[in-house]
This record gives C-alpha cells, structure tokens and sequence, in this order.
C-alpha cells in the first residue's frame, strides 16, 4: 500500500517532537517531508541563553542531527521557506520552487520577535532574540561594540541582557512596565531580582517609553531616545518586547487565525487535513511561548497523526524560572490573587528569600519564589494536580521536606552546589554531569535524565535536588508531569488508578488478559508494569487470580534476596523478633553445613545468612523448617518490638506478644512496597514505632496508633491515626489500614506516600470514623490472608529453574 | 567449524523466564519469550555484571536484576542510552530441542 504524505512546515522543537512521536507510536504510516526556513536541523532554542552567555557552542545544542532525518526517512529541506499553500490540490511550495504534495500538513511555524514600530528600527544593530543568527550577531557585536540597549524586562530580555554583558557590554534593559517581568513576578520579588542584577552591573530603565532609534552615517544604530527626551548610546539593540505567533502563511492560504492559527483540542485547524503544533498555535484562546507545553500538544498531534484519535490537549499550566546563574526565581501559575483567593506569604528582605503561595478554595493556584526555589516543582507539581491542600496548608509555606536525607551530604538546595558535588550517592552522579548532559542531550523530563545519567535513578531520595538542577537549567521549559494523569509506564496510556478500577469492574483476573482489555501497546509489557499488574490482579481478587512468578522481581521468585554476586540471602520468620535456642541451634547447623559466609542481625531483629547459592535454597529451606521472613519482598517485613511489660520496669503494655499476634495475622501478605510494622510497650518507644508503616505505641490506658512514617530513603515520622483500648482493636484498624493502603497505593509506594498523596484525613475518615467500612477492610484483609502459606514449604515453589544445566 | 549443542527442550524453559547453563565459557543465560523463540546471552550484564538470567523477560528483552538495564536477546546489545553488550550465542530449535553454538 502506498504510504501517506506528511509535510511538516516549520523545523523547531514543537514540530520535531510531533514527529518523534509520531514516529514512536507509527514509523511507517507516512512519508514524511520537511522545511525549515534556517541552515540548521532542529535544535534545542531555549539553549540559546547559554550558548550568548559562551557556556556552550551551537554544535552542543542541536537536538536532531542530519543522521536523524536520514535514519527516520524524513526529507528535509533547510534554507526553504514555504511561501504558499495549495489545499484544493493539497500541495505546498517554497520560495525557490520546491514544491511537495501531502495528505496530512502539520503547520510549526513558530513565532516572530515582536519588532516595536519606531522609527530607527530597521537600522543595522537592530535585532530581535529567537534563533542562532540573532544568536550570532550578538556574539559578534560584543566582540566589536561597546553599549548594549536591550529592550523588555521579561524573561527572555533579561537572559539576553545577562549575556551580553557576560561578553563584556555595558547593558541597559528598558522596560516599559514599573517592574521586571510583571507577568511572572509581583512588585516585591521583582525588586529583588533587580537588585541582583545590579549587582552584575546590569543597569535598568524603568517605564520609559521608547520615541525612536538614531543612527550613524553607516546607518547602524547609535543611541535611543526616550519619550521624555532623555538619550543612551546604543551600539547594539535588542528587542525583546513579545513574540508573535507566525500566522502568514496560515493567513494566506485561508485558513483561521485569531492571534495564532486556531486549532482545536486534537491540534486540527479549520482545515481538517491540516494540524499545527507549538508557538503558531492559538488554542482555547492562548498562545504559548514555552516549550512544555508545545511537548504536550507534539503528543497529542502525534496521536491524531497516528490516527489513534484518542488524546486531547486542554491547555497547561506553565512554570518560569529564570536562567541566569546564581539567581534563583521560579514562578507557576496564577500568583497574582484577587478576591477569591487567599495569600501566605514569606519576606526575608536581609536574607534574600521570598516566597508566595496563592490558594483558592483550599487548592494551590500560583507561587512565587525568589531565593529560595527547591520547592518549586513540588509546587507546582499540586497546582498541575489540583489537589486539595487543606490538610496541608498550616506548613505548606514550609516546603515539601521532600529530600532524602543521605547521600548527597545534606545539600538541598542544588544552586548553591558547585558542579564537582555528588547528587546522587547510589550512583555517584555529580552536578557538572546532569548539567551536561541536559545541555548537551537536550533532556527536557526527570525520566531523560534517569535514563541517561542515572542520576535518582536508584533510590530517588535525590530526585528533589535533580528536579531544581532540571529546572534552573532548563527554565520555563521544565514541567513536571502532573501525577494524576502519569500513564503507569511506558506501555500503557492508563494511570495506576484507571487500571486497578478496570480489573475490578471488569473482574480482569490474568495479565494477559488485562494487558488486552486496556490495550496494551507492548505484547508483554515491560520489567516496570508486569509486577504492578501482577500485584493489582492479586490484590483485587484474592484466591482467584493465579501469581505469576515470570512478572515477579527475582526476589519474590526466588524467595530470597539477590545479592551483587547473584548468591542469594535468606531471612527466616521470627514473630515479634522472639526466637528459640532450637530455632538458633537450626539456623547454626545450617550456616556451617552450607557454609555462610556472613550472618547477620538485621535492622528488623531477624538473623540474615548471605551467600547462599540459589540451586541450595530449597534444601536451606527444608533444614532450616522454618518459614519466610519475606525480607526480599513487596510485603510484610516485620513487627519490631521492644521488650514491653513482660519484664521491662517501664513497659506499660505487652508490645512483644501484640507484636507476635500482628506478624501471624499480616504473615504471607503482598503489598505495593515492602512494609514495616513496630510495636513499643511505652512511650519511650525503643521499637521505633515512629518511622514505621504503622507503628503502635502502648500506653497506660491502652494503645496509640501513628501510620505512614518512614526510616529510609525519606525518613518522615508516623502521623497519628487514632487510640484505641484493647487488643483486637489494634488488630482490627492496623488491619483496615493496611488493606486500604494495599488497595489503594500505587504499585512501589510506601505508606508515606500514599498517605502523603491522599492526606491524613481521608485516612481517619475511612479507617476511623466509618465503622462499617473499618469492618469491611478488615474482613477483605483477612479473606485475602485466608489459607496463605509460607513459600518455603516443601513443593509451593516450581524449584526446578534454580537448578543451572551443566554442559 | 560449528559446534552446535543440545542443550536443552523447550519446555525446560519457564515461557518469559530463563535457565543457566554452566560451560567452559562461563554461565549461559538461556531465554524463552512469549512467542517460543529462545536466545542465549553470556550470564553477565556488560554494566556490572549483574546475572541476566535472573531478570524479568518482556518482549525480547531482559531487565538486568541488578540496576534495571534493559538488555536485548538478540544481541546482547544494551537498550540506549545505555550503552554495551553481553556476548550473545547462537540459538536453533529443532522440534523442540534446543541447541546453542558454542565456538
């Protein structure tokens, strides 16, 4: 069958995406052309700053070299603009005659500096910033002339001013407006931006209006004059005023502008045969100049394109941050109030930190930071989701306490690191190679720079740090994805929760047959959504669903802990922590028999023989007669105890024996991460219970609940879930709330972040205030649990795979 | 010369799963897809060697259990942006026999 005929006009960043896309989802569905009105294949515009600034050279920001094109098959025409096009006969042609037929045209034409209309503005030295050849007769100025005007203290105006005088100008910004960029700072964050830029030696004029340029005999630009009569010398004058979208093209051939081409939530035009994607664009009435959002509309032109017709773009909520080194600014969303709204509001005029949060109806609308911006994407972040932050608002000003505690010494703020510092302890990242590799790879999202530096790739407790080096590196161009709508992973279009309601309305009970009902894109999904779905199936129909150990972490297959040399460690069950001298004595005659290098006492009071070799695992098992302690897997760990009122002068409760009794009742139970239980007998709490999934702590008068806390990655101390007065009241909410986390969290989150995600309160509401729906997690919990049994029991795991084939 | 082995049927591999088979060359990491098609890579990924046979088979990869690199059976080659490659072994089925070359 003959191919179709894509013609994309325009080379930029909105356009390309759409095409990789595109070529993701259907590499062979068109023939594709493509024309760019500048020299170079696609690169990366908001690098342009750096590339000013001599941080990098152009060759170090071109996302998509000429290799790409040929590799993918795409004709590529540089140095052709597209002058006309034919939509009777469906035919573009370009200013020198080439001429190409398409049954799809993607219009990415991008936009145009805005030049004022003043008298002097075509002069020599009078150049607007948006691509490499503004780029380049700013580099070349700077080297000949002396006296730099830039005119607009907006974003892009400030970065050009920043690196002009880096190459050595004296700068002016004009500004028309009272303040520095009024659109994404308010008066007061503004000021104090401004005082560090004078501190740079940039120098500013504010609410001058501009009469016109004056030139020299060679009819290059010489001085402005301003409306009150006033004069600077000028040898170089940057406009930096607006962009306008570029629609001439569009206009001529008929086809709907209004301040942008006007296209629909499927990146149609009026003329159905042609899309258009990016700063051209008009959408719901808005026109963006930031590349997030052109990413997300690149997907869902793709996805027509591909003709799979089921993405929408809505619109996006865009974030600023300048990116002029040693600044620290982040803006998102709507900060500027009004009646509807509420402000909290930080001012540290000394210090130099300031910060605004704009709430309406208990939901994040805007934020403003200066000084202090490590928050930022955690901000921003909960207005993209719209999350209520009722619960949260008496600390929100405080941050999100996001970062891990270990592993980058402490740092949590990444402007202040200098490049040689390690972000990333498990993997030995430093700041100097993130930012290269951004700059130099052209990574827009935390996954590129997972993947590529495997920076918070790991253990994520740098992810925080990794997002502010993202973002002040990037700018306005980083936007994180907004976690209600993140598809579960690379192979399906769902959220997490659309496919753990769809197993259960649709009684889904095998992966296979999942994958088919919410069509899947890979036959059979990934190391990343197998496990996931096996644990959701498993979870939403108890003795139905049969496991599948092929979608299991080696771990739970083997049943023991994968160690770096792929010997295995085993951890027997010992409830409560209590043990027996014959259960030592075992554990002894089995550490010499096959001869354990290392035993060891865990974190969690259990004893831990490494090196076991995995074809000796199942007679380890069987000499051993004990059952698994589940330390390798996404389950009950253990239930910490401290001794408690049996024998210690303090204990008021008998935290071991309740501890006991818990470990029997959660024994065998998979959950979404690994999870961990303590039981105190006093609230001196020598278990602690406070950095537990749940940790009870026994009082005089009975006992007191506190869940989601957390000692690892993220230590966060347990919240307080309610009080209880006896036993199988500890049983019963610990339970409930345990079967609501199993239900409820994302595969590989711990309670803390599910509660975190959810809040406190809701917690409270389902497992405490409502007795019935207590009852009722309760019993699924204990249905679930119902006939489990240990894994290391004689023929319950298929062992024959353990054995290796010798040749 | 070839020197092709059997070395194992079909069914002795669990389908998405894999087996080790020990040899002068070191371990061979033995692997079935869903669509029955079987691939032998040296038991070692190239990033820090990490036992290939123990990670979790998807189309005609393997995920590494060590640090999740994504390694291709067909040719052992890592799945950008990573970048290296396991020793890959040539594999024919015959009749539900499995034979590997070894040279």
């Amino acid at each position: 069958m003959q191919k179709m005929k894509l013609v994309m006009v325009g080379n930029g960043m909105a356009g390309v995406r759409t095409l990789e896309e595109l070529i993701k989802l259907e590499p062979d569905l068109y023939d594709i052309t493509v024309f760019g009105s500048e020299p170079y294949p696609n690169y990366n515009r908001i690098m342009l700053s750096p590339v000013l600034a001599g941080e990098q050279g152009i060759q170090d920001i071109i996302l998509n070299d000429l290799d790409w094109y040929k590799e993918n098959n795409i004709t590529l025409h540089l140095n052709k603009k597209v002058v006309k096009i034919d939509r009777k006969n469906k035919i573009v042609y370009a200013e020198d005659g080439t001429e190409a037929e398409y049954d799809r045209l993607l219009l990415a034409t991008g936009s145009n500096p805005f030049m004022l209309p003043i008298p002097g503005n075509d002069l020599k030295g009078v150049i607007g910033y948006r691509d490499i050849q503004d780029t380049n007769a700013m580099i070349e100025a700077a080297a000949k002339y002396k006296h730099a005007v830039v005119i607009g203290g907006g974003l892009l105006g400030l970065e050009a001013a920043n690196g002009l005088a880096l190459r050595g100008m004296d700068v002016t910004v004009v500004h028309i407006m009272p303040w520095l960029m009024e659109r994404q700072l308010d008066q007061s964050s503004a000021r104090m931006l401004q005082k560090s830029l004078e501190d740079k030696g940039l120098k500013f004029l504010l609410e001058k209006q501009t009469q016109e340029l004056a030139g020299d005999a060679d009819g290059r630009v010489k001085a402005i004059r301003f409306k009150d009569g006033t004069e600077i010398p000028a040898d170089l004058l940057v406009m930096a005023v607006g962009i306008r979208p570029n629609t001439a093209l569009a206009e001529s051939a008929g086809i709907h502008c209004n301040r942008g081409i006007v296209v629909n939530d499927t990146m149609q035009t009026y003329d159905p045969s042609i899309y258009a994607v990016g700063e051209c664009v008009s959408h719901r009435g808005t026109a963006y100049g930031l590349v997030a959002p052109l990413f997300d509309m690149a997907k869902v032109c793709a996805n027509h394109l591909a003709r799979m017709g089921i993405a929408r773009y809505q619109g996006s909520v865009t974030s600023t941050k300048l990116k002029v080194t040693g600044i620290d600014l982040f803006s998102a969303g709507d900060f500027s109030g009004g009646d509807a709204t509420d402000e909290i509001l930080m001012h540290d005029a000394a210090g130099g930190v300031y910060k605004k949060l704009v709430l309406k109806d208990d939901k994040l609308v805007g934020a403003v930071m200066y000084g202090d911006t490590k928050d930022g994407a955690w901000y921003f972040q909960l207005i993209r989701d719209g999350k209520n932050v009722a619960d949260i608002r008496d600390h929100l000003m405080f941050g999100q306490s996001h970062l891990g505690n270990s592993g980058h010494q402490g740092q949590d703020l990444a402007a202040a690191m200098p490049d040689t510092m390690e972000v990333c302890g498990c993997n030995g990242v430093c700041k100097g190679t993130i930012v290269k590799s951004i700059k130099e790879k052209g990574l827009f999202t935390l996954e590129d720079v997972r993947k590529h530096t495997k920076a918070s790739a790991s253990c994520g407790s740098c992810t925080g740090l990794v997002e502010q080096i993202l973002a002040s590196t990037l700018g306005g161009a980083y936007a994180p994805q907004a976690t209600t709508v993140k598809p579960m992973c690379g192979c399906t279009e769902h959220t997490h929760e659309e496919v753990r309601r769809t197993i259960r309305m649709e009684k889904l009970l095998s992966i296979p047959q999942a994958m088919k009902f919410l069509n899947w894109s890979t036959p059979n999904g990934c190391a990343s959504c197998r496990p996931a779905l096996n644990y959701y199936l498993l979870c939403a129909w108890p003795h139905e669903v049969q496991d599948d150990p092929q979608s299991r972490f080696i771990n739970e297959r083997a049943h023991g802990n994968i160690q770096k040399d792929g010997t295995f460690s085993v951890v027997p069950r010992m409830h409560g922590g209590i043990t027996t001298p014959d259960q030592l004595r075992r554990i002894a005659d089995v550490a010499d028999k096959y001869k354990v290098p290392t035993v060891k006492v865990t974190g969690g009071q259990r004893i831990d023989l490494f090196g076991i070799k995995k074809e000796d695992l199942p007679s380890v098992w069987a000499d051993l007669g004990m059952s698994s302690g589940y330390a390798y897997g996404k389950a009950l760990r253990t239930v910490k105890t401290c001794v408690g009122s049996e024998w210690c002068r303090f204990g008021v409760q008998d935290s071991t024996q309740m501890g006991i009794d818990l470990e029997y009742a959660l024994d065998h139970m998979w959950t979404p991460h690994k999870f961990k239980l303590a039981v105190s007998g006093c609230p001196r709490n020598c278990a602690e219970a406070a950095i537990k999934d749940v940790g009870i702590i026994g009082v005089e008068s009975g006992w007191e609940i506190y869940v989601a806390g957390n000692g690892g990655i993220k230590t966060e101390v347990a919240q307080f879930l309610v009080k209880v007065k006896t036993k199988q009241e500890v049983m019963e909410y610990t339970l409930a709330f345990t079967q609501l986390y199993r239900e409820e969290a994302r595969y590989l989150d711990r309670t803390v972040h599910y509660v975190e995600r959810v809040g406190i309160d809701y917690v409270k509401q389902q497992v405490v205030e409502d007795a019935d729906n207590r009852k009722a997690l309760y019993e699924r919990l204990l249905y679930a649990l119902k006939d489990a049994k240990n894994p290391w029991a004689k023929d319950s795991v298929n062992t024959r795979e353990f054995e290796a084939i010798t040749l | 010369m070839s020197n092709w082995k059997q070395v194992a049927t079909l069914e002795d591999i669990p389908s998405l799963g894999s087996r080790v088979i020990k040899s002068a060359q070191g371990d061979i990491a033995l692997f079935r897809t869903a669509e029955n098609e079987v691939f032998a890579l040296l038991d070692k990924c190239p990033h820090k060697g990490g036992h290939l046979s123990q990670g979790i088979v998807f189309g005609k990869k393997v995920a590494c259990p060590m640090h999740n690199w994504h390694i291709q059976l067909e040719d052992g080659n890592a799945v950008a942006p990573d970048v290296g490659c396991a020793r890959n072994f040539p594999v024919k089925l015959e009749g539900g026999a499995v034979y590997i070359e070894l040279t």
